[in-house]
């Protein structure tokens, strides 16, 4: 048994916990929702086992790193920080059905890393620059960051699909006013299963705050270890360049909120705007050339 | 701001600083917002454009005009061009501004002149936990306010109609929170600022062994005296078993002025030497020269071998009395008609030719330089001499490739950093939290309880909260 057979059994229970939360939220079945979260356990578990292995794997193999050194690592990684947090929030908030589009993504990670041709498992060797404790910081903090938002992500699209009407108490009149008020019964009994509107806009704003502090922590930490290695904390290299173009979208976010009429509908859009910059900046900088080329 | 329970508590609106526009334009956040739209949406243009390139290659990829056009703009240095630094400057003020018209409130809140609690401010929340109590609600008063101080800090009772309201309250603290970590951007900026202004940043090679008192300029080439002397001692690379280079590593030793040896230490690559406000990073290492080779020398005619080993400047008698051999020293690269032979050993060379009756027929007198390349073992012979020089073996010196850096900035950046977490945590995850737990007799026996409270952020946290506390309440006897 080694980390990539668990790993890919992982892969196929965070399947079926996908698709537990997708059914109880199209059938209306509460049931489905609550065997979602005990699979989603089992998922996890095997997630943290894997991880844990292959740490083991790589001192056997005379490498002896942490597992956060390549894109495999990684993106299993950013699975199990999505799993942890989600985990955290439902028992925190006692809501299950809002797992609906965020376990999906914990799947489509785990599963692109597992499936990609162009994505090696293999355990390689750390460049002399990646020892340090600070890259195990930087990546561990950047991850949970990533994490945070990819959750945001996850509810404001059950946001937008949530129409108004159905929304109890409301503290925020705006919320109310802005929103379309979208109607057809049928699709209105689906979504009426999602939790109120005020819930989810605070457990937006709640994902985007914990996501900024730890995408600010992670770019301090990769910075401290730019200074430790190169003596600049600061190169504007792509990926850094990305990372705090993404800091500024959620940085625009929080002071938006801030502004009148900034809630619900529009908070949910800048947040999915903010986390298609979290994508580029972990995808799309591998097509720039720097720095961080090797992650 | 707008969901804020308690800027009414002071009686007072914002100040209005009405009549001064730019004053207004500055403490407005739709120009943070703005501004940030603006850093965020500039910044990308420089990781699609590669920064800090050559002329002719940027000649080569965009043609001559658009390069002549972007050159205006800096955009092939944007991050350093002086719209971006005015950006960064507008966002200073902005924050600067923003910040002055806002503490003075902020200020008032959390230090006012009395702490009042209104009633009808809870009553109006539509978040409330009720329970009936069966005990004596003089009894229930004295350990809810027990329980309120204990989790609050503090509590206050008030008499109301027909029962008494408890109410408590922390956290009015942390609504400076915000002012922390715009503060951070500041020192950030102001670190950034002090280091480009009185900083510099280097690189100097050392071979091993020798000592260096000055390094060169990035961007310019000028050298800059260090103020004190640097011995390059040694050098150790080790590598994986994949070839790729696991860790190196290089001895330097400070030496000031008085020849006094005061520091000395193994640098690697994420562990640099610090000295009077210098830091020298492990950037690149190489071969320099060689210590000491070991030549194998063959008789062409007999086949006999021997082997010498040689330190440059070294002369040596070749065997059977074949005359001498001088070594000069160790070249990266050698030219060989038209062809670079590569790293290799140049010698001087006096052979005595040997006649057929194997007397030495001549004593030489005639130097000749000879080439022996590291990589073509068989080189020497095609020159046709009596004996052969081939490299058995030698011994590598190093150089060490040093990026010198002076920042000091780089405090003020860091103290930035450690306010921004600070700042940061504060006004995520802890608010101003105020409690109401109302107290009523019942027609009866016993009481009616409700409790109800509100925070200044992340309301459905605080929910949760009350309805713990509720329960809390609940379970006491
Ligand atoms: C890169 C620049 C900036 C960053 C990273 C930043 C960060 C933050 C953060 C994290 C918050 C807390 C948001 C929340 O409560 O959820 C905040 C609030 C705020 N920021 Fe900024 N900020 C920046 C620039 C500015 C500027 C230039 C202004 C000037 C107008 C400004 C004005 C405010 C105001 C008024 C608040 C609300 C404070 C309150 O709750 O009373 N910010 N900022």
């Amino acid at each position: 048994m080694n980390s990539s057979i668990i790993l890919s059994i992982t892969t196929f229970v965070y399947a079926f916990a996908s698709v537990l939360y997708i059914g109880s939220w199209t059938f209306k079945k509460d049931v489905m929702a609550k065997a979602g979260f005990f699979v989603l356990v089992a998922g996890f578990t095997g997630n943290t086992m894997g991880i844990i292995l292959r740490w083991v794997e790589s001192y056997k193999i005379g490498y002896g790193h942490a597992p956060f050194s390549n894109m495999y690592e990684s993106l299993v990684f950013f699975s199990w920080t999505v799993a942890a947090l989600y985990l955290f929030v439902e028992v925190k908030y006692r809501e299950r059905i809002i797992g609906v589009f965020a376990t999906p993504l914990i799947f489509l990670a785990i599963a692109y890393a597992s499936l990609s041709p162009s994505i090696s498992d293999r355990i390689a060797p750390l460049l002399p620059a990646l020892k340090s404790n600070w890259l195990i910081a930087h990546v561990i903090t950047c991850f949970l960051g990533y994490a945070g938002f990819a959750v945001a992500f996850g509810f404001s699209i059950m946001y937008l699909l949530k129409p108004a009407k159905s929304g109890s108490s409301s503290i925020l009149p705006e919320v109310n006013s802005s929103d379309s008020q979208q109607s057809g019964t049928k699709f209105n009994a689906l979504i009426a299963r999602l939790p109120s509107l005020d819930l989810m806009d605070e457990l937006i704003h709640q994902m985007v705050m914990f996501g900024f502090l730890f995408l600010t922590i992670g770019i301090i930490t990769g910075s401290v270890w730019a200074n430790s290695a190169w003596g600049t904390y600061w190169s504007w290299d792509p990926k850094e360049t990305w990372s705090l173009i993404t800091w500024f979208v959620y940085a625009i976010l929080l002071h938006l909120r801030m502004m009148r009429g900034w809630y619900g509908k529009r908070i949910a859009w800048v947040s999915i705007i903010g986390f298609m910059a979290v994508l580029f900046t972990y995808f799309g900088v591998n097509l720039l050339p720097g720095l961080h080329s090797y992650i | 701001m707008t969901r804020n329970n308690y800027e009414d508590k002071t009686g007072k609106p914002y100040p209005a600083r009405a009549g001064n526009p730019v004053w207004n334009l500055f403490k407005s956040v739709k120009l943070t917002v703005v501004l940030l739209l603006l850093l965020a949406a500039t910044s990308v243009i420089g990781t699609l454009i590669p920064q800090n390139g050559t002329e002719p290659f940027y000649v080569e990829k965009y043609g001559e005009v658009l390069f002549k056009l972007l050159r205006v703009f800096d955009i092939f240095n944007m991050y350093n061009a002086w719209w971006f630094i005015l950006l960064l400057l507008l966002l200073s003020i902005n924050i600067i501004v923003c910040s002055i018209d806002k503490l003075g409130t902020t200020w008032k809140i959390i230090f006012p002149d009395k702490v009042s609690f209104h009633i009808e401010k809870f009553r109006r929340l539509k978040h409330k936990e009720e329970f009936e109590s069966y005990l004596k609600p003089e009894s229930l008063e004295v350990k809810y306010l027990s329980f309120i101080e204990k989790t609050f800090g503090m509590a206050v009772k008030e008499n109301i109609d027909n029962g008494v309201a408890i109410f408590g309250e922390q956290g009015r603290w942390t609504r400076l929170g915000v002012y922390v970590v715009h503060l951070s951007i500041l020192l950030m900026l102001a670190g950034a600022v002090i280091g480009g202004i009185w900083g510099f940043k280097a690189f100097v090679a050392i071979p091993e062994g020798q000592t260096v008192d000055s390094a060169f300029l990035r961007d310019s080439d000028t050298p800059v005296e260090l103020g004190f002397k640097l011995r390059y001692n040694s050098f150790s690379v080790t590598f994986y078993d994949t070839g790729q280079p696991k860790e190196f590593k290089s001895s330097l030793t400070v030496i000031e002025a008085d020849d006094k040896e005061t520091i000395t230490k193994d640098i690697v690559v994420n562990d640099p030497l610090r000295y009077k406000g210098l830091s020298f990073y492990q950037s690149t290492y190489g071969v320099d020269s060689a210590k000491s080779v070991i030549f194998k020398i063959t008789n062409k005619k007999s086949g006999m071998t021997y082997t010498r080993k040689m330190e440059a400047g070294e002369t040596i008698d070749i065997p059977e009395s074949g005359g001498k051999f001088t070594l000069t020293e160790f070249v990266q690269g050698y030219n060989f008609q038209g062809h670079n032979l590569g790293e290799g050993f140049v010698g001087k060379l006096d052979e005595k030719k040997i006649n057929e009756t194997g007397k030495i027929s001549g004593e030489g007198g005639e130097e000749k330089e000879i080439y022996i390349p590291v990589k073509y073992p068989t080189f020497d012979k095609m020159r046709g001499g009596e004996f052969f020089f081939e490299i058995q073996d030698y011994e590598k010196k190093y150089y060490t490739g040093l990026q010198v850096t002076k920042d000091p900035g780089v405090w003020y950046v860091y103290s930035g950093f450690i306010f921004m977490i600070i700042g940061c945590w504060i006004t995520f995850f802890m608010s101003h939290q105020s409690i109401c737990v109302e107290i009523t007799r019942k027609a009866g026996k016993g009481c009616n309880v409700v409790v109800s409270g509100s925070a200044n952020r992340n309301s459905q946290s605080m929910k949760l909260k009350i309805s713990r506390i509720a329960s809390k309440l609940k379970g006491i006897r």
